[in-house]
Order: C-alpha cells, then sequence, then structure tokens
C-alpha cells in the first residue's frame, strides 16, 4: 500500500559539496517499506521542473523516520537540496518491488557504487535485524574518497567490513568496485548479491555472478515520469523482450529485479 | 439546506450524465486501479483508461519520456494489453470502482477502429468510446486519421455504425483548421469531442548530439500545452453543437474552470496526476468550492461565458 504524503524536512545533512541526505517523518511510509523500494518526491508547487524524481529509501527508521540520499544532478534535485529544516516536501511511496531477502545460509554480499550505495544502507540494517550473527560482506566504489568516506563509516558501525574502491585512489583500492571481485571468489563460499550502481557496474556484477553461479539482485534506474505505472515511460529490456517484444518497468517490476532477466547488452 | 447541498455538478455528454465535469485523459490513470491508494475513484465524472488496440502492443523502445519545461514528452508508442485482456483483467475491477468507464479506442485502419467499437458494444460498465483518431492510417502511408477531415469522418462513420454507445472523437492538435476536424467528425455522428491530444515535439541532448527520445519525436503535455488547448477549446465550442470535453495541460480547479469558460461542457486531468495522483479529487472539490462562492448552482451559467469586448 502506497500514499501520497505531506512532510517536514527534520534534519539536513550535506556530506560532500553536492550529495545531501534529508530526514524526514513519515510514520507510513517507513512502517510499510522495504529495503529496494523508492518514493517520488516533490519540493514546492512550481510548474517547473514539472515532474517529481524518484530516489530509493536509504532508511526506514522504527521510529518513523524515512531517509533520501541524493546527488544534485539537474533542476530537480537542485531544487531539492536548497530546501532547509522546516521545510515541507510531498513524498509518494513506498513504490515498487524492494529487495527479496535470503535464507541465512547463504552470505549475503553488497555491492554499491556511487549513489547506488544509498538503498544497500537500509538493506544492510534490515539484514542484520533478521540475522545478526551474519554480517554481510560490502564492496563500495566511488569517484573519490569524499564521496565514500561517510558512508563507508556508518556502515562500520552497523558493523559490517566495507571494501572500498576509488577511482582516484585516494581511499582503499585505486581502480574500480568491480576489481576487487577476485578477492570474493577466492574464498568459493557461496553468497547472494545484491548491487546497486552505475548500469555499466550492475552488468559486470551480472556477469560474475552468472559465471559463479551466484543468485544476484540489482536495483535498476531509468527516466520516469510517474513511478506509480500510469505513464509506462520506464520501460527496460528484459531477456524476455527479444522473445515476446514486452518491456519491463522499472516502478512496477522493479525497482529491484533478478540480475539474470534483466538484458545488459 | 444550506447553499452548498444545491450545487449540481452534472453534465451531460450526449446520452452519457457524469456526476461532475472531472475525466482522467487517457494514458496518465492506467486502468484506474493503479491510483486507487490515493484517491476514491466514486469522486470522479469519469475514467478514460489508457488506449486499447485489438492485439496487445509492447510500445517503444527507452527512452521514452522526457521533462521539458513545463510538461513533458512522451514516446510510450500506446502500450496496452490489447482488448481481450482488458475485458478479461482490467474491466471487471474497474466496473466496480464508482466512476464511469471511457474506453479509449485506435487502431490503424479503419476496420480495427470498426471492430474495437463491436467489441465494446453493450459491454457492462463501458460507459462510452473515445477514439483516438492520433494514429497513423497505414492504408494512406502513416499519415495520421487526425490530421485528415476525410480519414477522420471515415473513422467517425465507422464506429457509429458498430456500436450504440456515447462515441467521443479525441482530436489531435496537429492540424492547421481545428474547427474543420471538429466538424467533419459531428457531421458524422459523434456526441462529443475531447481535444488536445499532445502536440507532436522534440528533444535533444547537446552533449550526445541525439534525441532524447529513442522514437525522436514525441507528445508534449503539460501545463506547456494549456494555452494551445484553451485555445482550440473556445475555436470548436464555438464551430459545433455537440459538446467539447477540454484537455491540456490542467493541473487545478482554476484551470479547468477557464476551459469551461472556454466553453467546454467536461475536463479530462492529464499529466497532473503524475505530478499529483490525487489531483482529480482536489479539481472536482475545487469547482464546486467555486460555484459556492460565486452563489452559482450549476456550471450551465460558467460554460461558454467567455465575454468579449
Amino acid at each position: 500500500m502506497a500514499g501520497q504524503f505531506l512532510a517536514e524536512i527534520s534534519k539536513k545533512e550535506q556530506l560532500t559539496q553536492d550529495i545531501f541526505r534529508l530526514t524526514l517523518p513519515v510514520p507510513e511510509v517507513a512502517a510499510a517499506a522495504r529495503p529496494g523500494q523508492f518514493v517520488m518526491v516533490r519540493s514546492g508547487k512550481n510548474l517547473d521542473p514539472l515532474l517529481n524524481r524518484p530516489f530509493s529509501l536509504h532508511q526506514g527508521m522504527d521510529d518513523g523516520r524515512i531517509q533520501i540520499l541524493f546527488k544534485v544532478l539537474g533542476e530537480g534535485t537542485r531544487r531539492l537540496a536548497r530546501q532547509e529544516v522546516g521545510d515541507q516536501i510531498t513524498l509518494i511511496g513506498p513504490l515498487g518491488r524492494g529487495f527479496s531477502l535470503p535464507e541465512p545460509a547463504s552470505r549475503p554480499c553488497l555491492v554499491g557504487g556511487g549513489m547506488g550505495i544509498a538503498p544497500l544502507f537500509f538493506l544492510a540494517r534490515e539484514l542484520l535485524r533478521r540475522h545478526p550473527a551474519q554480517v554481510p560482506e560490502l564492496l563500495l566504489g566511488a569517484r573519490t574518497a569524499v564521496e565514500v568516506r561517510q558512508l563507508a563509516a556508518e556502515f562500520r558501525l552497523m558493523g559490517l567490513d566495507p571494501l572500498v574502491a576509488t577511482d582516484d585512489g585516494t581511499l582503499g583500492y585505486k581502480g574500480l568496485v568491480t576489481d576487487l571481485w577476485p578477492r570474493l571468489a577466492e574464498s568459493a563460499q557461496p553468497r547472494q548479491v545484491f548491487c546497486c550502481g552505475p548500469h555499466p557496474m550492475m552488468a559486470a556484477v551480472a556477469r560474475h555472478c552468472a559465471a559463479e553461479n551466484w543468485p544476484c539482485q540489482v536495483s535498476l534506474e531509468t527516466m520516469m515520469a510517474c513511478g506509480v505505472a500510469a505513464c509506462l515511460g520506464c520501460a527496460i529490456k528484459g531477456k524476455q523482450t527479444a522473445v515476446s517484444g514486452d518491456y519491463l518497468h522499472v516502478c512496477k517490476h522493479g525497482p529491484v529485479f533478478e540480475a539474470q532477466t534483466i538484458d545488459w547488452s | 439546506m444550506t447553499h452548498g447541498e444545491k450545487i449540481d455538478l452534472s453534465v451531460k455528454i450526449g446520452p452519457l450524465r457524469l456526476a461532475n465535469p472531472v475525466l482522467t485523459a487517457s494514458g496518465t490513470f492506467g486502468y484506474g486501479r493503479e491510483f486507487s491508494d490515493y484517491l476514491n475513484l466514486e469522486q470522479l465524472g469519469g475514467v478514460v483508461v489508457k488506449g486499447i488496440s485489438l492485439e496487445p502492443r509492447a510500445g517503444n523502445p527507452p527512452p521514452r519520456v522526457v521533462e521539458t519545461p513545463c510538461g513533458m514528452l512522451n514516446a510510450i508508442g500506446l502500450e496496452n494489453v490489447g482488448v481481450n485482456a482488458f475485458l478479461r483483467d482490467k474491466l471487471p475491477w474497474l466496473r466496480g470502482a464508482g466512476a464511469p468507464v471511457v474506453v479509449n479506442i485506435l487502431g490503424n485502419r479503419v476496420e480495427e477502429y470498426a471492430e474495437l467499437a463491436a467489441r465494446l458494444d453493450g459491454v457492462e460498465g463501458v460507459a462510452a468510446l473515445e477514439v483516438n483518431i492520433s494514429c497513423p492510417n497505414v492504408k494512406e502511408g502513416g499519415v495520421a486519421f487526425g490530421t485528415d477531415p476525410a480519414m477522420a469522418a471515415a473513422v467517425t462513420r465507422a464506429v457509429r455504425a458498430a456500436t450504440k454507445l456515447p462515441i467521443i472523437i479525441k482530436l489531435s492538435p496537429n492540424v492547421t483548421d481545428i474547427q474543420l476536424m471538429a466538424r467533419a467528425v459531428e457531421e458524422e455522428g459523434a456526441d462529443a469531442v475531447s481535444l488536445i491530444n499532445t502536440l507532436l515535439g522534440m528533444a535533444i541532448d547537446l552533449r550526445s548530439r541525439r534525441p532524447k527520445l529513442a522514437n525522436v519525436v514525441g507528445g508534449l503535455s503539460g501545463p506547456a500545452i494549456k494555452p494551445v488547448a484553451l485555445r482550440m477549446v473556445w475555436q470548436v465550442a464555438a464551430a459545433v453543437k455537440i459538446p467539447v470535453i477540454g484537455i491540456g495541460g490542467i493541473m487545478s480547479a482554476t484551470d479547468a474552470l477557464e476551459f469551461i469558460v472556454a466553453g467546454a461542457h467536461a475536463i479530462e486531468v492529464g499529466t497532473a496526476n503524475f505530478v499529483n495522483p490525487g489531483v482529480t479529487g482536489e479539481i472536482v472539490a475545487g469547482i464546486r468550492h467555486y460555484l459556492g462562492q460565486e452563489k452559482l448552482n450549476s456550471l450551465a451559467e460558467v460554460r461558454g461565458s467567455l465575454r468579449l469586448s
């Protein structure tokens, strides 16, 4: 069940020059939300930019608060970043299909790149809540240290031990997060992988998981006008598209998908 | 009895009586159930569903949507479940949702429109048909039905012969003379016209030097098109006797009332549903509030009341 809510920003954090985190009490959304779901957000009643913006849920807390974490990329996010504590935004959600959570038998492995790290936070908390003894593995990739340092520290506070890769080597390994893959494969322990990040990164992770025969879920994003399965704008190609012609819709069938159902070409 | 209780928002679209003038525009409200978390459909004057074709259509490759100033472009490609699946899977729930159901139909041949109309004729729960003539006529090299008066007339005539349901012809704005198009379909027995459908537009990504839509061109909707829509509704209302349903950038009760002043009997809300899924309920309430404030009992005194000179 989703709904539309007017919420007041209770906390605003600026993690880097263009990465922001907003905390909002929206008990109905926090209560219903599952990791991997998203919300459609609008700040103000202006006609331009017109459309709501989708954000994955960074956190859904027991006390009724939710958090979204975003980077300023265009006018919509620029406007959202200008909001202050006490300002109201409208929120539609929780929306979409979230992550399916595994049986304790296979070790969860979270792989996040850039802003894809955002939904993995909520996921990590939920995994630990269900199986406190099974600490998920965590791989984090970012362009540079400042974009990932704080989040890595917060994951550590949860009890995880992130392996970090930065493009410029200012934190952790220098290179792509997918370069770290061989370290995982070394231990030959089966994993269930949860991945979110730039499209090429997820495609690479999907390939690796297929080779290892590890189940892999990815959280995709695409242009969407409505987020509620009305506009049909968020179509993406699945493996079935070449056969039946039908597309998948990110807001309805996703945003979380089994990696092997996606056409990565 | 307070004044509020005497307010009558009902409107007649040919033989179809609606409780209020607010309908949802095809392609912006799915098949109705998608919005059940956000509003009670009983509040609406009517629901116009996503356009239905004889066979299911998968739609266009992505990207299908892009935001533009005060609006958006769409090239969805008429993705729909097809008439069989609509009747089997979508209509049953919608029938019970409390609002009259208008089925929007589309095709690429006159015969397809006629067959769809015949399939839907007499089906319980279908209150009217809205005919999307902005589709390419494959027999005439892909020219849109709605850009040629003779083709628009042919579709209307074929649908009229195939069904007793009230017929609303949805006009394309991508024409030189909208009055000519409206008269052409009125002559063939349309019970009403709805306008406008989307305006043809495109967007370009400078960095990649590519169109932002995979289909290159798409339909423009949203507040940006309201001035064009208002002008066309005003022109058509002056040109035909049948009721006019106004569509185009309506975001509020004020917008809706402007269309009614221009001559519309009813309006459809489209892109606004994406921004605020509950907006149609708010617009109904806003229209009622306006009538109360103006101490009017019905929309009759507002309709076509534009003052010139």
